[in-house]
């Protein structure tokens, strides 16, 4: 690999977007039928949050499949992804170092039987980052995600799913410095949704979350509906959802106190959890 | 007529890649197969059932497979040929990571699975480096940093290598390796096709069955524990 193949980029809270890339843009797609899907284009900016919703099997994998290609209607949906209005060059495709979007999953692992310090120092050291306490930065931003503590010297293989999946967005964040992040359905794998979704939104960040969670739907600044392996619908958070999501946090908040009760082994009467 | 080899560790996905390229490439072009293999193989009846294309297999048996394949080549060139195929692809054994099957005239693919390790490219030798396209499979299924660093071995063993990143069993990625395969030239002269690499040699009584253990025992080119020498024992 040559010396061109990597550039050095700085990780700062504010300007830490590639200042090449602006806007990702969905264009749409056909149906099975061969029907043209009926929106005129997705438009993702940094700083922004997107859900995708839907039932299982309306096209949602499809959808951040596409996005996460750059489709240029060589996928099954038809649909061609835009990088400031233009189709992206190859390089940006086809390098996972040079690639604006990290994906992760509920099967994104780490296979390497490392240490959390040699792994992420694995990481910075393929992007020739040489900025000091970048991997102490990193599990830091981590622990702000999960309850159960990352340390350094901790197995990579012996974390838990919370652990891992926060890692992988704070490596995303701070040594990946990505500048378009999907999560795919990462609310089950416990880790602090709420928390994640400010972070993201203050190292500006655009972020796609595929997901089931009406919490992480409704703190979203925009959801698309699919159905039958189309977007059907693009709902913006309105004042009214807004409030909506005051409750629904509340509501969150409850459940969560209630989980960590179960899981001190309290006993849960019907007036104890109200509150 | 194209050669397209595929090559590649056992479970690294070789099948799903080649089920990728005939599932594109159908209605297209013509298409044959067939597999190198051990003792058994299913790939044959399974692709000819799905996609109902000329498809064969031959089991190497006690030969390796990879020196059966050069063996049954040219007749398998005639064969696919007689059927009408634009394209021939050979999917080898993929057991032993010296060897490699690849061809003049050819294509040569590698198809290496991302959850082999981050080390495995760096193990694999001529496999990876006689190959032009490297396909790295189950790409899905790792992390971004070991994607990063996956990508930079193969480098390492084959600079000039193309790489491409898929998930075999969706199809991601698969528009770059159907392109090379476009723009692959046909066969030119079947007479002239020759392996790209030199073939691990017969160089010891080993290679020829005797199943004895230390350098007493055999001829041609041993090796003790101390020394790094290799030396030449004759009778």
């Amino acid at each position: 690999m040559t010396e061109g193949h990597h550039y050095y980029r700085e990780a700062h809270i504010v300007a830490n977007m590639d200042p090449e890339i602006t806007e990702i843009t969905v264009l749409p797609g056909r149906d099975k039928s061969g029907r043209r899907e009926d929106f005129k284009q997705i438009v993702i900016r940094p700083g922004e949050t997107l859900s995708i919703v839907g039932p299982t099997g309306s096209g949602k994998s499809a959808l951040i499949g596409d996005i996460e290609i750059f489709a240029g209607e060589d996928t099954a949906t038809g649909r061609t992804v835009l990088v400031n209005g233009k189709i992206p060059s190859e390089d940006l495709v086809r390098d996972p170092a040079k690639k604006p979007v990290a994906l992760i999953t509920q099967n994104t692992k780490c296979l390497a039987d490392l240490s959390v310090q040699e792994f992420l120092s694995m990481h910075v050291r393929s992007r020739r980052i040489e900025r000091d306490g970048i991997v102490a930065e990193t599990i830091a931003l981590a622990n702000q995600f999960t309850g159960e503590e990352i340390v350094a010297s901790a197995r990579m293989t012996a974390l838990s799913g919370g652990q891992t999946r926060s890692l992988m967005v704070a490596d995303a964040i701070i040594i990946g410095n990505t500048p378009i992040i999907i999560l795919d359905e990462v609310e089950n794998a416990g880790i602090f949704k709420d928390r994640v979704i400010e972070m993201l939104r203050a190292y500006r960040k655009a972020v796609i979350f595929v997901t089931h969670d009406p919490l992480v739907s409704l703190m979203c600044d925009r959801r698309i509906v699919m159905r039958n392996g189309t977007v059907v619908k693009i709902i913006e958070r309105d004042r009214e959802e807004e409030k909506a999501l005051a409750a629904v946090k509340k509501m969150d908040g409850i459940l969560s106190a209630l989980r960590e009760r179960i899981r001190a082994g309290e006993l849960i009467t019907e007036g104890g959890f109200a509150s | 007529m194209k050669l397209v080899i595929v090559a590649g560790p056992p479970s690294a996905g070789k099948t799903a890649v080649v089920r990728q390229i005939i599932r594109n490439l159908q209605g297209t072009v013509a298409i044959a197969y067939l597999k190198i293999d051990v003792v058994r193989a299913f790939e044959d009846e399974e692709l000819r059932q799905e996609f109902g294309i000329p498809a064969r297999k031959v089991y190497s048996g006690d030969l390796c497979p990879d020196h059966a394949g050069i063996m049954v080549m040219g007749d398998a060139i005639a064969w696919a040929a007689g059927e009408g195929a634009g394209i021939l692809i050979v999917e080898s054994a993929g057991l032993c990571l010296r060897c490699s099957p690849y061809l003049t005239q050819s294509l040569g693919i590698v198809v290496v699975s991302a959850v082999s390790g981050t080390h495995a490219p760096l193990k694999m030798g001529p496999m990876i480096g006689l190959a032009d396209v490297a396909v790295v499979t189950r790409i899905d299924l790792v992390s971004q940093a070991e994607k990063e660093v996956f990508r930079e071995r193969i480098l390492d063993v084959a600079p000039g290598i193309e790489i491409v990143e898929t998930n075999a069993v969706q199809g991601t990625g698969m528009r770059y390796l159907l392109r090379r395969i476009a723009e692959t030239a046909e066969i030119g002269d079947a007479e002239t096709i020759e392996l790209r690499g030199t073939p691990p040699l017969g160089v010891c009584t080993v290679c020829v069955g005797r199943k004895a253990i230390g350098w007493q025992h055999h001829f041609g080119v041993v090796r003790k524990l101390d020394g790094v020498d290799w030396i030449f024992r004759g009778e």
